[in-house]
């Protein structure tokens, strides 16, 4: 709750809150919203030389290159943008939860195993490894999802780590233990609360990076396949004639922008409240 | 330091033979079979067997995996499904445009990132880093492949001053090299205002100050040297992400480098491209990690 007041007092936080309700809202009221079925390629939404509809008139944003209403896509890409962005972070940061916090517990030669292995993920470029695993495995909503999944647990890992060693060390652990406690309720009642501002804050900036790399995967083609829209693959579908139709990069661009930019926002805003040792950083 | 030298090269190795470990496994556990996808899809039973043969994928998986470390330690990443050549003369010959490519994006990046960043911590709180950060996190949040699509129609299709796309004189590499240069520079930006600002509060600068020297010659000579060192040092742990852009990138620009080989790669599902531009950047990133805390011994403790 005093974080919540304390973002709303942030004018830059707000703004990124209102865009992300603001297309939370789009996303989930998109089949009351959408003036047409996003799938239905339109007749009347060609011209008569089969290009695409400019924006105005019967097409509040213009039509794509298939006929189909442009405003409609976006909506329904929203959600698509929204439920990989939310399974992807939930389980990296699940991941990077689990990881994490067994190795800066247990240290020895699990934690340093399990440590060598996010060194092992860090050295793959990000972007590259995901589109390596996204090409090899047949792409789909839940596989991109995975994918990012697989190749942003990383950071968050090495994040709760360097937090789990300085905990295990702060005295009311070592009380605790003294008490007789065991691994589990020291884990789950002392460390994991801990931890769970860090988890929200790269969770939240997770989701900015999510929503870029599932665009930039299906823009290559390797992320979420046509006709089920998302803002990417609508780019890439009228890539070719971006020359004649601008308005299929610019509306889709412009979304994935403002939503990365609204997660990237918050998350920072909320790294702030939490974290006071980085206050004024950066 | 020579110690810490070893110590990295050591790391290095291990983290190159784990990394050769998870691409043998996805070249050959993972996709339908290697061997038909050579040979085709009319081939016979036969030829697949043959292929199969050849390629010594009818051994066991292990004898498998140390003949495929024997060749990327004799520098053979193997040969391409689709093309039948060998993947490191494919590399190499794609190989200079894109450190052409990645040194003009660099360049743009850090000349951009570190004018804004400075100038940002010089009016620390004031209008300009306010503005100077706005835009770094709007640079930060933007996705690469729509900057370049809108720089292409804007500067190429509508206004007509730099080429489509395509590779050879200094005006096909100005979009490319600014497509990626604005929006690494954010990061940039960021790191050269935190860094300017750390070191103005130290006392060297203030002692500086009383001696009356004039606040260009502080800022010139005494705080930017000391600023820039993490800055260079920044720019050696980006060039592995930097690749990612650079497949993004070539492709919508049509830039013949090592980025859009592995992005035809990709579509034609041509394994050991992939696999081979893969460990060929996570290479140019390993060495640049070492080559980093030479530049700045700060790192070293890391």
């Amino acid at each position: 709750m005093r974080a919540l007041k304390e973002l709303a007092r942030q004018p830059s936080a707000l703004f990124g809150l209102a865009i992300i309700l603001g297309v939370l809202i789009l996303a989930l009221a998109a089949p009351l919203i959408a003036p047409f079925d996003p799938d239905n390629q339109m007749f009347d939404g060609l011209t008569l030389e089969g290009a695409p509809m400019p924006p105005g008139g019967q097409f509040l944003l213009g039509t794509d290159t298939l006929g189909r209403d442009l405003f409609s896509r976006l909506l329904y890409g929203a959600r698509t943008s929204l439920i990989i962005g939310l399974v992807a972070n939930g389980v990296a940061v699940t991941i990077g939860l689990f990881v994490g916090i067994t190795a800066g517990y247990m240290r020895g030669w699990v934690g340093t195993l399990l440590m060598r292995c996010t060194d092992l993920m860090m050295a793959f470029p990000a972007l590259l490894l995901a589109i390596v695993l996204a090409a090899i495995l047949k792409p789909s909503l839940w596989i991109v999802a995975m994918v990012i999944a697989l190749v942003n647990w990383v950071q968050v890992a090495r994040i709760v780590y360097t937090e789990t060693r300085g905990l295990v060390e702060r005295d009311f652990i070592m009380a605790e233990r003294a008490l007789g406690a065991g691994h589990g309720r020291i884990v789950f009642r002392h460390i994991l609360p801990h931890l769970i501002p860090t988890a929200i804050v790269w969770g939240t900036l997770g989701i900015a990076t999510t929503v870029l790399l599932e665009a930039t995967l299906s823009f290559l083609g390797v992320g979420v396949q046509p006709p089920q829209p998302s803002w990417g693959n609508i780019i890439f579908e009228s890539q070719s004639y971006f020359q004649a139709a601008p308005w299929l990069v610019f509306f889709p661009g412009a979304l994935i922008l403002v939503t990365a930019l609204a997660f990237n926002l918050v998350g920072d805003a909320l790294r702030d409240i939490l974290d006071p040792t980085q206050r004024g950083r950066g | 330091m020579l110690g810490v030298l070893t110590k990295r090269l050591l790391q290095s190795a291990l983290i190159l033979l784990g990394v050769a470990a998870i691409t043998f496994v996805l070249l050959y556990a993972l996709p339908a079979d290697p061997a038909r996808m050579i040979a085709g899809r009319s081939a016979t039973a036969q030829t697949v067997a043959n292929i199969r043969h050849e390629l010594g994928l009818d051994q066991p998986l292990l004898t498998q995996f140390l003949h495929y470390l024997r060749g990327l330690l004799q520098g053979d990443l193997g040969r391409s499904y689709a093309q039948k050549t060998q993947v490191v003369t494919l590399i190499i010959a794609r190989l200079p445009a894109t450190l052409v490519l990645m040194a003009a994006g660099i360049f743009v990046e850090v000349a951009i990132g570190l004018t804004l960043g400075i100038t940002a911590a010089l009016n620390r709180g004031g209008l300009t880093d306010r503005l100077v950060m706005a835009s770094a996190f709007v640079g930060v949040s933007a996705p690469q492949f729509v900057v370049a699509l809108l720089l292409l129609y804007l500067f190429a299709a509508t206004l007509g001053w730099f080429p489509m796309s395509g590779y050879g004189s200094f005006a096909h590499v100005v979009l490319p090299a600014m497509t990626l240069g604005i929006l690494g520079a954010g990061w940039y930006a960021r790191m050269a205002r935190s860094a300017m600002i750390d070191v103005l509060n130290q006392d060297y600068i203030r002692t500086a100050r009383a001696k009356g020297l004039s606040a260009r010659r502080i800022v010139l000579r005494h705080a930017l040297p000391n600023a820039i060192l993490p800055i260079i040092a920044m720019i050696g742990i980006d060039i592995g992400q930097f690749m990612g852009g650079v497949v993004v990138v070539e492709a919508v620009y049509g830039w013949p480098g090592i980025g859009q080989l592995a992005w035809q790669a990709i579509q034609q599902v041509d394994i050991p491209i992939i696999m081979g531009v893969t460990l060929t950047s996570i290479i140019g990133n390993l060495v640049a990690d070492i080559i980093a805390p030479m530049i700045d011994p700060r790192i070293r403790s890391h």
